[in-house]
């Protein structure tokens, strides 16, 4: 009897949770308008209350996939008995329903903890950020109840198994990568929560960019390994072995990143020298919103994609209007109230403060150009002017050349001083970096390719520029201690967290400028026997087999690989896999990793006569792409963990805290 | 004009042409790179660009896949019931190539009529029909609802004749 009550358990609480996030959005916000400590002190137990009744609906429609229980009919549509107990736990967020479910328990989380590790803030700003926080869960609870209710049944004509999981996302990938991107996406409203708290107390100081960088890096690094993890799942299980598509939806995670990256930097700004105030609180509103706006290209069916699952209009409405409500309240609250907390201090044009502004512009300015190719067949297609489709040549055209500029600058940054710097000593700091950059940059493409190529040795020189500058900085930094590891333990972690996240994107951009010029692929024709070269690898076929897999048959070649002048070989697998419940193929790819190349091998077609149509690739550098993203985000990990920001960031009078920032103080981060 | 205004004037003016090339490059980015649909209709009627990258899309005809035995080319015809459009192309196809079903196809059509696909994507999933697909469909004069059902006929009818073919698969 209980259990099969507990599809309606979870509908119910999440019904009461709705109910507590409107009284966590407005008690504490009349509260703190109305300065009535008993209504503000709603604000946390709302936020945990919220967040268990959510987590108790998130449990009973996972129970529901683990039972089996077919009469939910987001379980038959998406699960099968046969389906093994790891991807019908993570089934749950492999639907449109599922997933905006998992959104709003991940949203409900931040509002818990962000309640919970709030306990030095001024009452009112707790009040606030908590109140804003549950007008979003209202957005999203409302968004399920109305149009994406999970719990549905199908009575009383129960199906007797289920309609499997869509194949492509039968694989580890589908068990880490939504998850990470929505902590991301999600994690971003924490820092709006801020921002929009900042608009209404009228209150911004470098306390307040204290509490909000670590949310705001926090989000930015889930939001990073999200993005890593999806390109890394693209490559190897759609079987192209392309790892970005500029495909919209990745744009659509793209998107909130750049402004996400933009505003860690804005915030550093206001925190040391109390400047950019207002930007830094445009650019919160912007990141949240982008994430949303995300939400609404995935969600909405307005995008066609493997990432799109729902096409029901009244979905994509309901979105529209929650992003319009949000950007529209938003913009209006920051247009009223901007003017009260900006404030003005001066800095010479060749200071960090400046590099930031420069690295803001140029990505804000890289935010526009993806997002115009992103948006702009949508409009056109919604104005009925025609349907057309923007490529990657329109992305790589603008992207890769902004990036380059925007590195140039990413190499000055970390080396110049707030406020005002040296021109000369600036030179003399870096000049040497500079020409190694290039010697080093121009060179190694001679060693490492087949052929010389100019896109590479950009890369590698705007890499290099980003790194070699770092150690000059952390070797100059460590001159004066008695012992240089002595010096190497007094710099802050913050400090190593920038350094680990410039590295990262260095070593990002080595993947990229060498995989996309340096990667070799072949189309061929085998049957057992036959073999293929390609790139000093021979690819033999000794066999073709056939076997069964818990909810699939499989197609297997057994690929034989030698190198060149080498003895020993290895043998690699791919599989044409044909998964029973659905009827459809699935290509499995048989990878063979490396730090330096990746051997990729996949099956294409059965052309009859016992001969397939084979995909061999060799793809140099390419672990490097993800190694970055994970380098950048454990950069953004180890600014949150620095002490700094867990000692008690007293806020102080605004017009004090002005005066202090002024002053230039020794900068760290 | 006080110089600390000449300054300001000369950042803003900076900014403001920094931007205008910024939306200059975009536009022109976007112009050269914009890939417009066109239906089998449509290009039977002359209205698609020869030698200009496009997108075209409809049914994969019935029958009409032919592979070169021994390159990894192929030939299909790609239809909206109404006219034909041949398709050549060299390489992989992807996994969810049917007879029968949607695909859109971008590449090059050749004066001669033929169109050179260097893309094929066909759908996702097997519920999946591509949206430039069922428009032009509907301006053919099918309802969704049809041409569903004569995918399934035609799938139906694909698979009775792989069985026949080779029932000794597994």
């Amino acid at each position: 009897m209980q259990i099969q009550m507990i599809p309606e358990i979870g509908h119910f609480a999440l019904v009461i949770a709705l109910l507590l996030a409107m009284a966590q959005t407005l008690m504490p916000l009349a509260g703190a308008s109305l300065r009535r400590p008993l209504l503000m002190a709603y604000a946390r137990p709302m936020a945990s209350g919220q967040f268990l009744f959510v987590a108790i609906a998130y449990a009973a429609l996972t129970a529901s996939y683990m039972l089996d229980d077919f009469s939910v009919l987001n379980v038959a549509n998406n699960s099968n008995s046969m389906l093994p107990w790891y991807y019908k736990f993570s089934a749950v967020w492999g639907n449109h329903e599922g997933s905006v479910l998992l959104w709003s328990l991940m949203l409900a989380g931040w509002g818990f903890f962000a309640a919970r590790y709030s306990r030095e803030l001024p009452r009112d700003m707790v009040a606030r950020v908590i109140g804003v926080l549950g007008a979003v869960c209202v957005g999203f609870l409302l968004f399920i109840l109305i149009t994406s209710n999970p719990f549905e049944r199908i009575l009383p004509n129960v199906p007797q198994d289920g309609a499997d999981l869509n194949p492509l996302l039968q694989d580890i990938g589908l068990i880490l990568h939504p998850p990470m991107l929505y902590m991301g996406y999600v994690g971003f409203s924490v820092v709006f929560a801020f921002a929009i708290a900042a608009l209404l107390g009228g209150r911004l100081d470098a306390a307040w960019a204290r509490w909000a960088r670590p949310w705001t890096n926090l989000a930015w690094a889930f939001l990073t390994i999200g993005i890593a993890l999806g390109s890394w799942w693209a490559y190897y299980e759609l079987g192209w072995g392309g790892w970005w598509f500029w495909d919209p939806v990745e744009n659509a995670s793209l998107l909130p990143w750049l402004t996400g990256t933009a505003l860690m930097h804005s915030l550093a700004v206001t925190e040391k020298r109390g400047s950019f105030k207002s930007w830094t609180l445009l650019l919160a509103i912007t990141t949240f919103s982008l994430s949303l706006l995300g939400t609404f290209l995935v969600r909405s069916g307005v995008l066609t994609s493997v990432h799109a699952f729902a096409n029901d209009p009244s979905r994509g409405f309901f979105i529209l209007v929650l992003l319009g409500i949000t950007v529209g309240l938003s913009l209006l609250i920051f247009a009223l109230r901007a003017p009260r907390v900006s404030h003005k201090t001066s800095f010479n044009w060749l200071s960090r403060d400046a590099l930031l502004l420069i690295n803001n512009i140029m990505l804000v300015i890289i935010t526009v150009t993806v997002l115009m190719g992103t948006v702009y067949p949508l409009l056109l297609d919604a104005l009925d002017l025609g349907k057309i489709s923007v490529g990657p040549p329109y992305f790589n055209a603008l992207f890769v050349p902004l990036t380059v500029i925007m590195c140039i600058f990413m190499g000055l940054g970390p080396i110049a001083r707030w406020k005002q710097t040296d021109a000369r000593a600036l030179v003399k700091r870096l000049w040497l970096a500079g020409v190694a950059a290039l010697a080093i940059g121009i060179i190694m493409p001679f060693i490492f390719g087949n052929e010389w190529n100019a896109w590479v040795a950009i890369g590698l020189v705007t890499a290099m520029w980003i790194v070699l500058p770092m150690f000059r900085d952390i070797f100059e930094k460590t001159r004066h201690a008695p012992t240089r590891l002595a010096g190497l333990k007094k710099l802050s972690l913050a400090y190593w967290g920038m350094q680990l996240g410039h590295l990262g994107v260095a070593v990002t951009i080595i993947g990229v400028a060498v995989v996309s010029n340096y990667n070799i692929e072949r189309n061929v024709r085998m049957s057992i026997g036959d073999s293929a070269q390609v790139a000093g690898y021979t690819f033999t076929m000794t066999e073709l087999t056939s076997r069964r897999g818990a909810n699939f048959l499989a197609d297997r070649a057994v690929i034989e690989v030698q190198r060149d002048g080498s003895r020993r070989s290895f043998t690699m697998t791919p599989e044409k896999r044909l998964y029973i419940a659905r009827g459809m193929p699935m290509t499995q790819v048989a990878l063979r990793p490396g730090l330096f190349r990746d051997l990729y091998v996949a099956m294409g077609e059965d052309l009859g006569d016992n001969s397939w149509a084979m995909r061999v690739q060799y793809k140099p550098f390419v672990r490097w792409l993800w190694l970055g993203g994970l380098l950048m985000a454990g950069g953004g990990v180890l600014a949150v963990i620095d002490r700094r920001y867990r000692r008690l960031a007293t806020s102080r009078d605004p017009e004090e805290e002005a005066a202090t920032v002024a002053k230039p103080r020794e900068a760290t981060a | 004009m006080t110089p600390k205004r000449k300054q300001k004037l000369f950042v803003i003016l900076g900014l403001v042409s920094l931007a205008a090339i910024a939306v200059g490059l975009t536009l022109y980015a976007l112009r050269s790179n914009i890939n417009l649909f066109f239906s089998p209709i449509e290009i039977a009627a002359g209205d698609a660009p020869y030698e200009r990258q496009i997108r075209a899309g409809g049914m994969v005809r019935e029958g009409t896949v032919s592979r070169n035995p021994d390159s990894l080319d192929v030939e299909f015809t790609v239809t909206d019931y109404v006219e034909d459009l041949r398709v050549s192309y060299s390489g992989i196809l992807p996994d969810l190539f049917r007879e029968g079903q949607g695909v859109v196809v971008v590449g090059q059509l050749q004066q001669n009529g033929l169109f050179r696909a260097d893309q094929v994507l066909a759908r996702h999933d097997e519920n999946y029909m591509p949206p430039e697909v069922a428009d032009a469909l509907e301006a053919a004069g099918y309802s969704p609802a049809d041409f569903q059902t004569k995918a399934a006929k035609v799938a139906k009818r694909v698979e009775e004749r792989e069985e026949s073919e080779g029932a000794s698969q597994y």
